[in-house]
Parts: structure tokens; sequence; C-alpha cells
């Protein structure tokens, strides 16, 4: 009746995630008994669960991506202690909870954090700079993101039902096939993945035909912002690599729950292919994650340099050269196989030629700033503090990409020490950045200043203070996934990493405040303009937050810099506004069906991990109807008449002019 | 925006080249390009997918762990019956396609249960080989070239179930709604999934079964 | 353990590419980051002696070298990889003084087998070997993959079921040195720590006579029961039985590890070992 699952999968004699998770469980009903005493469920139902508002998607995708930022930060404490005190004892973690812990923390960042708020932050952003009123797909973006919530609901799970994969987070066979991993941890980490990896398709699908299709009038390819065209590429990535990744897993799944012979030891499996395709898949990954990040410095240095983006066009070819290398690398993540010297020089060689598009970009925001008025708030502070950090991170990715060097650092600490100083510098930061530079847009007001700059310091400092001895350790011969250590010379560096990992933790603490301190000040935080940072692009161009429909009359772009271009324009016709004619505006409905289609995921994944095979017909079933009830439905848009876009637009007008005229000029 | 109702023709730096000409972007496209562009785009996607089982298959043609090899397996008559209903269905989509653009609903439901049931023979025939082979101890467990062959194999399979269920799903809603611009999106979406499967299965019939069947 | 203190021509050659490697890039990433922090630092909007230029948005000769910088430093730096990689290919011999020792080493879960099939010896968790002669190692696995890496020996290399590599090293002087597995294998992961006892050329044939007194065989039978999970707390040695007991591993004629014993139905312990 229900398969694998018995009372011993709860952890009872596991005090650690029992706790943690009794926690979290008791946290989530306390939020959610509030929510409904409180009778805020009909609003949270119909103004964001069922949303298909594209900007209401996003910031759920960066809240769901910060809930598991708290997540996946906490496994990285446990870790960063655990190594610091099991130096010649067994620390405080048992091996089957630190490899849990290490495979959960990797999965998370990369899966539930990481892709999440850029996902989120492209959703937010995209439609609104392009000047459009919604992306092309918007029941399916929701759709999307309620499955990318399902994985990491599923995730969560595995704390208190049953265990999480301890096979490091891509799950390499054989050692993730049925003979070496027979607990369900491995299906967990399996069906969240492919659970979620349909959402992020689905998201990357409904970007580039966002970018591609649907851009208002004059908005040429080269008139683009940036951040599009990151968006473009990483959203490209995600079409042409997360099949792979289904595909991968879907191969690790049926020899799990099949006996296939894709990667077993036996019947003549071979684990070469999953090595190349998982890596055909996670090269790229890193670039999907990485590319938007380079988008939003790209906006964030313009805009506080008070320039426009020094060599556009070189800016978008370097973009679409990593777009097209990045597929073309995947090799240098094992160089130590044994593939023989001219595969390995190829293939590091072509990872170095990587590194060029990467340092032109680099040098044009160099450039950028150069004859520029910068500003140092806190999303420019987050972007130097990228430049200088993610520099370093190159230095070392040239550095493991050549061969002989890689033969001693694969696999070490100084590699785990890159890749974070990347994803931290590179990703992490723009996250931040595109958070604290594009919230006023969403809520209506800024973000404290202080505390975004606290925030900043913090995690530059800890950054430095928890990696470098990372890389000293690998210096030192150290691998990385070790539960426990008999090295002298190691210890010291894991302590000064621990204390670097309390400075990271109260960055977070920063942030958290950061965010209660401006909505309790959010009357004097207030952007009544629209146009918080004196910006270039058309996101600025509307109300914060904008109108539901974004844009009264879809703006009609001559140039680069859209919004800087009208409001020069503006200036020299002294504010002489024609009366614009408004016309009605067709939005398309709200829609549950994301959130269902999710229910019945979430019931079919856990039931496929459970084995418990009634249960995911019952799931596979239902998610059908949801869809084919979806299709039956006659009216699928409404119509905001005329009469009440003028109403909003001209009170936004007067609002921006009141101002506009106290201040004396724009 | 009302600035933007009054900006005028200043080119700023949208040029700097000075090329000349620039074409003005005309505005968002049409929902029918859009949706049509977009599951295009999803099919490429899925087109990746099905690279990587046949690059898993590629590289496992060989391991047949003292098993059986592909030509004493494949019965070509079988795998040429499952060809010609495929492309048959594919010639049948395409009259539905032209019945729907028309109106045309007796030839719109004649064709689409003809694509229907010729999918539902290419599914049985197939699903009678899988047996016969399952039956002779030549199941996916058997060796890694069994479990690479079934599983590409079947995941075609998969897709033509899911497109029949598609298509009865297509059927019904015409039924029930006619030929509404959203259904017709619908259609064409259908169409394009249809004959990807076919463009799949020339490949599948061509490496799986032409070139896996050399001794 | 330090890479930057080698103790063989394999390790000496990779890590002299490693800083010569971080050398080049230095000189190229020292100036830029000066640059960023400089250049952010005087155009701050309070300075008022910086000149506000707010159309300097292209320049041809700026892209030229732009591009150019770090296309010549991959250039280099591709020369020094294709080179690299050829002359370190960790198949490629290492000439040494004295007749090469042949080692295979096969990972278990979760400890080290070293064959030494010309000297009929084999050991666990601790690999003797000549000063000054080539190493030639075979390697394999019995289960999952895992990584056998002697870092200051230079050049790790995976070990996978069914497969063989090969890696060829040298060890230059006398002492004790410690190797690892760099793979995550799973619980005994941290203890597939193992010895390396450098010792003298005269000595070797010392060692390899009295190890191969030990009353342990290991033969097809005795290897079974070393590939069950679990960690080795000692240094066992054997007198080894056949010398083609690795070809058997490696071909699969000896099916490999079996994996946790303990009953699966209890997910979350599942896989534990006696410790």
């Amino acid at each position: 009746m229900l398969g694998k699952l018995t009372w011993s999968a709860i952890p009872f004699d596991q005090p650690i995630p029992l706790v943690a998770g009794g926690v979290v469980i008791v946290a989530l009903l306390a939020v959610l008994i509030w929510v409904v005493v409180k009778g805020h469920l009909p609003y949270l139902w119909r103004e964001w669960i069922t949303s298909v508002d594209h900007k209401r998607i996003g910031v759920m995708y960066v809240l769901l991506a910060s809930v598991m930022f708290l997540r996946g930060g906490s496994d990285a404490i446990l870790m960063r202690i655990q190594q610091a005190i099991a130096y010649q004892s067994q620390g405080y973690l048992p091996p089957e909870h630190y490899n849990q812990i290490f495979s959960a923390h990797g999965t998370i960042m990369i899966f539930f954090v990481a892709m999440p708020f850029v996902i989120g932050l492209m959703n937010l952003v995209v439609p609104l700079q392009l000047g459009v009123r919604d992306v092309a797909f918007p029941t399916l973006n929701s759709v999307g993101f309620w499955l990318t919530a399902t994985g990491a609901l599923l995730v969560n799970l595995s704390l208190v039902i049953g265990e999480f994969a301890r096979t490091g987070w891509l799950a390499f066979p054989p050692l993730s096939g049925l003979v070496y991993s027979p607990g369900v941890g491995v299906d967990y980490y399996a069906w969240s993945l492919q659970i979620s990896g349909v959402g992020t398709l689905v998201a990357g699908i409904n970007l580039v035909t966002t970018v591609l299709k649907l851009r208002t009038r004059g908005m040429n390819y080269l008139r683009m912002p940036m951040f599009c065209w990151t968006t473009l590429a990483s959203s490209l990535l995600m079409v042409a690599a997360f099949p792979i990744l289904t595909a991968t897993l879907a191969m690790l799944l049926l020899d799990r729950y099949l006996g296939f012979h894709f990667f077993t030891n036996e019947a003549g499996g071979n684990v070469m292919i999953f090595m190349n395709l998982i890596w055909a898949w996670g090269h790229p990954e890193v670039y999907i994650l990485v590319l938007p990040a380079f988008g939003i410095f790209s906006e964030v240095v313009s805009t506080f340099s008070g320039k426009p983006l020094f060599g556009y066009r070189s800016m978008v070819l370097a973009t679409m050269a990593i777009c097209v290398i990045s597929f073309m690398v995947w090799l240098h993540h094992f160089f130590t196989m044994g593939a023989g010297p001219d595969v390995n020089a190829i293939f590091g060689i072509a990872s170095m030629i990587i590194a060029i598009p990467t340092g032109v970009k680099i040098y044009n925001w160099l450039f950028t700033m150069y004859g520029g008025r910068i500003r140092f708030t806190t999303p420019m502070l987050w972007s130097v503090g990228f430049m200088v950090t993610f520099i370093i991170g190159g230095l070392t990715g040239v550095l493991v990409a050549v061969p002989p060097a890689d033969f001693i650092l694969h696999n070490s600490m100084f590699l785990v020490a890159h890749f974070h100083n990347v994803i931290i510098g590179g990703v992490l930061f723009g996250a931040f950045a595109g958070f604290t530079y594009w919230f006023p847009k969403a809520f209506g007001f800024r973000l404290d200043e202080r505390w975004g700059k606290a925030a900043f310091w913090c995690t530059f400092i800890g950054f430095y203070v928890t990696f470098i001895p990372l890389y000293a350790a690998g210096m030192l011969g150290m691998t990385r996934r070790m539960q426990h250590y008999d090295v002298a010379v190691w210890r010291p560096w894991m302590i000064v990493a621990v204390i670097g990992m309390a400075i990271l933790t109260m960055a977070v603490v920063c942030q958290v405040v950061q965010l209660v301190v401006s909505i309790r000040n959010r009357e004097s935080l207030r952007d009544r303009t629209g146009d918080p940072w004196d910006g270039r692009s058309l996101e600025w161009a509307t109300s914060s937050p904008p109108p539901v429909f974004n844009f009264a009359i879809s703006p009609d772009v001559r140039g680069e810099d859209a919004y800087w271009e009208m409001k020069a324009k503006a200036r020299q016709q002294q504010f002489a506004h024609a009366q614009p004619e408004y016309q009605d505006i067709e939005m398309p409905r709200n829609s549950p069906t994301g959130f269902v289609c999710a229910f019945f995921a979430s019931i079919m994944g856990f039931a496929l991990i459970w084995h418990i095979w009634w249960m995911v017909i019952l799931g596979l079933i239902g998610a059908w109807a949801t869809f084919v009830v979806f299709a039956w439905r006659d009216h699928d848009e409404y119509v905001i008449p005329a009469a009440d876009v003028a109403r909003i637009d001209r009170a936004n007008i007067e609002e921006r002019r009141n101002l506009v005229s106290l201040a004396g000029s724009v | 925006m009302a600035i933007a109702a009054t900006a005028g023709h200043g080119h700023g730096h949208g040029d700097p080249h000075h090329i000349g000409l620039v074409i003005e972007h005309p505005g968002p496209a049409p929902k029918r390009v859009v949706t049509g562009f977009g599951f295009w785009i999803f099919l490429l996607s899925d087109i990746v997918m099905f690279s990587c089982f046949f690059a898993a298959y590629a590289v496992l043609l060989g391991q047949t762990a003292d098993g059986p090899k592909g030509a004493e397996l494949f019965d070509q008559r079988n795998v040429a019956i499952e060809t010609v209903c495929l492309l048959l269905s594919s010639f049948t989509c395409g009259m539905a396609s032209i019945a729907a653009d028309v109106r045309n609903r007796l030839w719109f439901y004649l064709a689409m249960a003809a694509t229907g049931v010729l999918g539902l023979i290419f599914l049985a025939l197939e699903f009678r080989e899988f047996a016969a082979l399952v039956a002779r101890g030549a199941g996916p467990t058997r060796s890694a070239f069994l479990t690479a062959f079934f599983t590409l194999v079947g995941c075609h399979g998969l897709h033509v179930t899911a497109g029949i269920l598609w298509l009865l799903t297509m059927m019904a809603q015409v039924f029930a709604k006619g030929f509404r611009a959203d259904i017709m999106r619908r259609l064409l979406c259908f169409a394009l999934f249809w004959h990807a499967l076919d463009i799949i299965w020339v490949a599948v019939f061509s490496v799986v079964y032409l070139l896996g069947s050399t001794p | 353990m330090n890479l930057l203190d080698p103790q063989g021509p394999v390790a000496a050659a990779n890590s002299t590419i490693l800083v010569d490697s971080v050398a080049i890039m230095l000189a190229i990433v020292v100036p830029t980051i000066v640059a960023i922090l400089g250049f952010a630092f005087w155009f701050r909007e309070g300075n008022p002696r910086a000149r506000y230029q707010p159309d300097f948005v292209y320049s041809g000769r700026v892209e030229l070298v732009v591009w150019s910088i770090p296309a010549l430093t991959v250039i280099l730096l591709g020369g020094v990889a294709w080179i690299g990689s050829h002359q370190l290919d960790p198949a490629a011999p290492v000439p040494g003084t004295g007749s090469p020792v042949r080692i295979q080493a096969v990972s278990l879960d979760w400890k080290w087998l070293f064959i030494y099939p010309d000297q009929r010896i084999a050991t666990v968790n601790t690999l003797t070997v000549p000063a000054g002669a080539e190493l030639n190692f075979q390697l394999t696995s019995s289960s999952v993959m895992n990584v056998f890496f002697i870092p200051q020996l230079g050049s790790m290399i995976y070990t996978m079921n069914g497969m063989v590599t090969r890696l060829n090293l040298r060890a230059d002087n006398e002492g004790k040195l410690q190797g690892l597995s760099a793979h995550f294998s799973g619980d005994g992961f941290p203890d597939m720590m193992f010895d390396v006892n450098v010792i003298s050329q005269l000595a070797f044939p010392d060692w390899v006579a009295a190890t191969a007194k030990s009353d342990a065989v290991l033969n097809e039978e005795s290897y079974k029961k070393l590939m069950q999970q679990g960690i080795e707390a000692g240094r066992p040695v054997y007198r080894l039985d056949d010398p083609r007991l690795f070809d058997l591993i490696a071909t699969q004629h000896i099916p490999p590890g079996p994996g946790p014993q303990v009953a699966s139905d209890a997910p979350h312990s599942g896989g534990q070992h006696a410790r």
C-alpha cells in the first residue's frame, strides 16, 4: 500500500535532522495558521498563488531562492564546523550525515538558490526592459515556478522522511547506483531535479520566446539592454542543456528502478557515458547562472557610472561567444581520467578560450567606469566587489584548465575554493546586486543602504576569510568531502575558514535586518518616480511597482538606453506632453493551473521515491486532467478598459511631474 | 508612456558606426507566431534529449554482455510496417491541419481518427516486438546494449502515446469548442509534435535498426 | 603533502607549470585589479577633479587592446597546456635508475590494495617503493570510482571498475609520504589515506623478501573477503598467490564489490559499517 515507506523512514534516533525538520515544520505551520487566521489566504490565492503576472512570479522565484539559501547556508555552516573539529576525531557528524549535508548543500545552492534567483530576476525585469506586458506564455511561467517549488519541497522533505543522497551533488554512478546506494536518497535527488528541471526548461523556452518574439516597437536586437542579451544567452543554454540532464537522470533512474544497465558495473554498463553527459549539461549550467549575473553588472555599472555601457556590441559578441563555447569544454571536468594528451590539451585550450570573452567583459565594465560619475550605492559595491573577486576566480579557473596543473588540483579544496570564488563572487554577488537594484521596482520602496553596505562588506571579507584557507588547504593536498582527517597542517586552515563562515553568517543576518528595517521605514524609502537610480532602460519608465499591464502605452524605442533618451528628450521639450490615446488592454487571467499541477507533481514525485505505484498513477492523471481543464476554459483573458488605464497612468504621470517640479530638474 | 509617446527621432548611439539603415523592429509578434515559435524551441530541446539516448545507444551498441546482438533480434519486416504506419500518419496529420484551416469538421475528424489509428497500430507493433524480445530473454536488463535499445525506442514510443492522448484531447476540444483561435494554435503545436516524432523515428530506424543490425 | 614541495620529477613538473601559469596570469590580473579599484575611486561622484565623459562609449583602439590582452595570455597558456599535457601525460614513461617496478593498485571499499605482480606480494594501505626507480602503475577499482593520488609525487588518476588506467611516477628521495583517494566513494572515504614508504633501491629487495614471508595469502577467496565494505585500520601484507589476480579483477572475472550488506529497508541506516 505504501511501498517502501514505513515508520523507520523517520529518523527518530537522530536528533539533528529531526529537530531541524521539526523546527521547519512548526515554522511553516505557524505561518500557515497566521495566514489563515488573519484572513490573508484569499488574497494570497488570488494575487500570488494563481498569479500569472511575470512580476509576481519573479518575486516568488526570488523568495523561494532566499528561503532555500538559508537552508543551503545552514548546511555550509555545519560542514565548516565539522571540518574544523574533525581532526583525528569523528567530529560531531557521522559520515552518513556529513555526506548527505554536502550533497544537499551543492544540490540546493545550484538548483534551488542560484537558478531560481536568476530566473526570478529575469522574469521580473526582462519584459519590463523589452517594453512588453508579459512573457510569451504567462500560465506556463506559473507552472514552471511551481514545479521548481515542488523540487525544493521534495529536497526538504528528505530531511524528515528518509534520507537525501550521500553521493555528492552530481551523484556519480556506480556510487549512486542501486548496489552502492540502496536507500531512497538518490531517488529524492533525482526526482526533485527531474521535476524542477521541467520547470527550468519551461522558464527557458518562455524567456527565449519572449526575447526573440515579444519586443516593443523599435526594440531592435542591438538596442536591447545587456541584461536581455544575457538572458537570451542563458535561456538558450537552458533549452539546450537541461534536456541532457533530464536524459541522464532518466538513465540513472532506469538503472535504479528497472534494473537497466546504463551505468552499472555489470552487463556492460559504462559510467563514462554519465560523466560525459552530466558535464555536457554541467558546464553550460555554470554559464546559465553567471551570464545573467554579467547582465546585472552591466546594468548596474552603467547606471551608477552615469554612462552607457562601454563597447556594447563587443559585450554582445562576448556574451554569445561564451554561450556557444560553453558547450565545448565539458571534458575539463575529468582530465584525470586518462583521456590522453591530445584530448586533454584540446579541451584545456577550449576552456581557456572562454576566458577571452569573459576578460573582455571585465575590461568593458572597467571602461564604463572610466569617465563616469560613480555613485557607490549598494548594487555598485556588489559590482566592484564582483569584478575584483571574479578575476581571482578566473585566474584559478584558467589554472585548473591547464591539464598538468589540474593533475594535482583536481577534486581538491583548491577546486572547491575556485568554484565558490566564481559562484559566490559572480552569481551570488550578481543576485544581490540585482536584488537591491530592482527591489524598488518590484515593491515601490528602496532597501536601506546602511544595512545593505554592511551586508556587502561582511560578505566580501567573509568570503576571503573562508575561501583563501581552502585554496591553501588544496595546495597542501587536501581533497574535498573529507568527513575527518589526520593531517595536522590542514587543521589551522579549517579553523580560519570557520571564522570566515561566521562573518558570512553575519552578512546573512545583515541582509535579513536590511529587509526588516526597509519594510519598517518603507514610507521614507518610497520611490514615487518609478526611477530611483536615474536609470537608463525601460523598466524605469513605468511606476514602482508597475501596474499589472506594465506600460499604459507601448513604448516606442529609438536607440540604446531607451529611457535615458526619453528623459533627455523630455527635458529638451520642457515636459510638454501630448495627451496619449489610451486603449483597452487585454491581460491573461489568473490561473491555478501551475499550483494544482505542482500539487500533483509533488504527490507523484513522493510516490515515485517510495515506490507507491497507485499514487504515481493518481498524480499522473491529476496533472494531465489539470491541463485539460485549463485547455477547456473559454475566457483566458480579461480586458482593462481604456478609462482605467488612463486613470492609473495619469495619476502616475502627475506624481512624477510634481516631484520633478519640486526638485527643479529630473 | 506619455514620455515615450512624445519621444522624437533622436538617434543617439543606436547606430554608433553610422552604417546608415536601421530597420525598426515592428513590435511584438502575433500570438500564433509566438506560440508556434515557443513550441519549436521545445521540440529542439526534445531532440537534444533524444540525442543523448542516441549517443548512449551508439556507445553501448557493442556491450551485449554475451547476450544477443541487434542482427539476431531485429525483424526488419516489422520495422518496415511500423515506419509505413508513422509516415502515413504524418500525411493524415497534414490532412487534418488542412481540414482545420478550411474549417471542415468532417474531414478533420476523419483525418485525425486515421492519424490516431495509425499511431495505435504503430504502438501495438512496437509493443509486440518488445514483448517478444522480453519473452525470449532479451529484455532491457539483459545487457547494456538492450538497455540502450529499449530506452531509446521506448522513449519514442512514450512520445507517440502522449501524442495520441493529445490527439484525442484535441478532437474533443474541436468537438466542444470548434475551430477557435486558441484551439487552432494548439492544433498547430500538435501537428509540429507529430511530425517531429516522425523525423525522430527516421533517425531511430536508421541508427537503431539499420546500423544496429550490421553484424 | 605540500604540492609545492615535490618529491619526484612528475610532481616537480606539475608544480612548476602551476607556478608559471599563475605568474603569467598575475602579470595581467594584478594591473587589472589595480585599475578597477583605481578607476572606481578616481571617478567617484564626489571627486571634482575627475572629468565626466558620458560619451566615451566606444573606442576601436581600446576594444582591440581588451580583446588582445586575454587572447595573448591564452595563446601563451595554451602553449603551456599543450606541451604540458603531452610531456606529463600520466601514461608517459618516467625514466629512472634501476629496473622499473610494476604496481597494480585496486581501490576497494574503503582501502587501497597494492599488488606487486613481479614480486608476488601485495599490501593494503601502504605503498613501499624504491627511490629513483620508475614506478609503473596499473589501476582499477573493485566497485565505485576513486582517484589514486600521492600529492608529493604528482599526477592523480581515476580508478574505475572494469577499466584499467595507467600512471607512471618516480620518487626521488627516501622518506615517508602520504597518499589518498581524491574522489568521494562513500562513507569510509576519508579513511582511504595510505602511507607511501620510499626506501633505497638496496633495501627494496629486503623488504620484498620480508613481505613474501607473510602468513596471509592473497588469492581470489581472500580478495573477496577484503573487498567487503569496511575500513582497514591495520596495514596487512600478503603473499600473492596468482600474479594474474589484477587481470581477473579488471576484466570483471571477479565480480564487483557487493556494496552495503545491511538490509536496506531502513533507508537512513543502510550502509552503516563498523568503525
